[in-house]
């Protein structure tokens, strides 16, 4: 077989990995300034700059071979999450939909960040969460389905994966940290549907198509869908306005990152958020009360309860998607903490 | 598509049809013709010389490679073609041949070498096993260091292509794909849309190009 000549290689041009680094104009990391070249803010100086280690990283690494392979399986879960279909997950994305270059891309929500980060407060909850039960979350919501068990093998490798990306990088660091999340142009003045629809047509349908689905192939993941069934659901992070204009100005077009304006990126996200998606997991069975329950922590940023562009309320539906009303996450509406949250709030 | 379910109001849905069938009246009177194997047999004679009869092409070392067409997309094929005869895309050895077609003749050729087992690719036997590695992890996994996405994130799983706007390149000949990769990033090849290739082309090394020429070649194709 003509494959088996690369199953023994092992990549040998691998750059410093694992490093964090304090912030100077002469120590920028080759891959940072790659970005730079590309229209990225360069670093601040009170700044994080953590450059993830790699897949070869890893192989070349000491660490025990079980644990390398746990890595990898996480690696795998990460970047092909759709083997989880039907079981954890109900629609036709992976995590490295959003979390572009395997988690490890700044502006693109590197995920190493969660690692180092959390445990923290997460207002989206209301309480402590540590990094499995933010992964929970996307599970929940990005994923439209239900998570794997707290300390499960699929969550032990992907919180693992999640860990060895953050190696080298300062635990609670007290400096910001460099292209963390999709951090969001500037939003203009007015935002427009019609040029929103426009520009998607012009830019995104080729891959992403021009309803939304994305491309599916022969049963295999291809494109991810925007929105529709197979999109995430409105509970998702990225139904926020400003952090799908986050995402699509500082990623797309694939191989194209700051090529739009920020009016461009701001009138893509306004369209697609525009659109219809699997209800939040939240819903109350009323879209007003949810609304008001979730607006002031989330839907206040998205189009959730508000009028549609054909005059009719988005997300007034119990369409769950894929999964049904028979499966809900499990992990959702799970309060923790309370007695120390009743202390607190005596005090 | 995958027992996808059109979701949202029926406002919704009506709109979406609209838009679709507005797009499809408009492409239509490009892609009208329909395009027959057999009929592309018969207008595929000039091509074979090259192609060869069972479109496998051929890897030339140091000369002009000729692409593989056996197995690829009927569309792109086309695409392809009236690309050369309008001037989108250059070739001075093609351009001939593909004056010699009409609308008719392309979608027939282009059917006929789309239904073709895909064959074998050759060349990229001088690389080492590390510049396959990185040829493999350029084409599975990108280089993101450098901005460079993987291959796969458009070609599609196996790089075998995804639709009509991304062709199959794994089994392609190396010194072809290495040609092309070179094209554009001169900017002498730009008809792929939106610059998508142009851009990534571009932050190659000259290594890059090999490697992941190279990796393509070595990788089969199985047939249905």
């Amino acid at each position: 077989m003509k494959q088996s000549r690369t199953t023994l290689a092992v990549a040998s041009t691998t750059l410093i990995a694992g490093v964090s680094l304090a912030v100077s104009a002469d120590t920028l990391h080759p891959a940072v300034e790659t970005l730079v070249g590309l229209g990225y803010p360069a670093p601040q100086e009170d700044e994080l700059v953590h450059i993830p280690p790699t897949m070869a990283d890893l192989e070349a690494s000491d660490m025990h071979p079980e644990t390398k392979a746990v890595i990898r399986r996480g690696h795998d879960l990460f970047t092909n999450t759709q083997q989880l279909r039907g079981e954890n997950v109900h629609n036709d994305m992976n995590c490295s939909s959003c979390h572009l270059g395997e988690g490890r891309q700044p502006f693109s929500a590197p995920v190493w960040a969660a690692a180092v980060t959390l445990p923290d407060y997460r207002g989206k909850n209301d309480h402590v969460n540590n990094l499995e039960e933010r992964i929970a979350g996307c599970f929940a919501y990005s994923m439209n389905g239900t998570p794997p068990e707290y300390g499960s093998d699929d969550m032990l490798a992907l919180t693992a994966y999640h860990q060895w990306l953050a190696k080298g990088a300062p635990m609670y660091p007290d400096q910001p940290i460099y292209g963390r999340g999709f951090p969001p142009p500037e939003r203009p003045d007015e935002l427009s549907y019609a040029s929103g629809e426009a520009l998607y047509m012009e830019n995104c349908a080729i891959c992403h198509s021009e309803d939304g689905s994305g491309l599916y192939q022969d049963g295999e993941y291809i494109f991810p869908p925007p929105w529709g069934d197979g999109s995430n659901n409105w509970g998702a992070g990225l139904v926020r306005v400003f952090t799908a204009a986050g995402f699509i100005k500082n990623n797309m077009p694939l191989g194209q990152p700051n090529s739009l304006s920020d009016q461009e990126a701001w009138d893509i996200a306004y369209y697609m958020s525009s659109q219809e998606r699997p209800q939040d997991p939240r819903y109350t069975g009323d879209v007003a009360e949810t609304l008001e329950r979730f607006g002031p922590t989330f839907h206040r940023h998205s189009l959730y309860g508000q009028e549609g562009p054909d005059g009719e309320i988005l997300a007034d539906h119990a369409n769950w998607g894929e999964k049904g009303d028979e499966i809900t996450p499990w992990n959702v509406g799970v309060p923790r903490f309370e007695a120390l949250k009743e202390a607190l709030e005596a005090q | 598509m995958n027992g996808k379910r059109f979701m949202g109001t029926s406002k919704r849905i009506t709109g979406g049809l609209g838009l679709l069938l507005g797009v499809g009246l408009a492409a239509g009177q490009a892609v009208a013709l329909e395009g027959d194997a057999e009929r592309g047999q018969a207008a595929a004679g000039t091509c074979v010389a090259c192609h060869q009869a069972d479109g496998s092409g051929m890897n030339v070392p140091g000369g002009e490679s000729w692409p593989r067409l056996a197995g690829m997309d009927a569309d792109y094929i086309a695409k392809q073609l009236h690309d050369f005869q309008e001037g989108r895309r250059q070739s001075a050895s093609m351009l001939p041949f593909a004056n010699m077609l009409d609308d008719q003749q392309i979608v027939d050729v282009a059917a006929y070498y789309s239904e073709m087992p895909v064959t074998e690719a050759q060349g990229g036997d001088d690389v080492d096993d590390a510049l396959l590695a990185r040829g493999e992890k350029l084409a599975l996994r990108g280089d993101w260091d450098a901005y460079i996405v993987s291959c796969m994130s458009c070609h599609g799983p196996r790089n075998e292509g995804a639709g009509s706007d991304f062709p199959g390149i794994s089994s392609q000949h190396a010194g072809y794909i290495e040609s092309q990769l070179r094209a554009w990033q001169a900017d002498e090849r730009r008809n792929d849309p939106q610059n998508l290739m142009g851009a990534v082309a571009k932050r190659m090394s000259d290594e890059d190009i090999r490697a992941v020429s190279a990796w393509l070649a070595s990788q089969s194709v199985a047939s249905e």
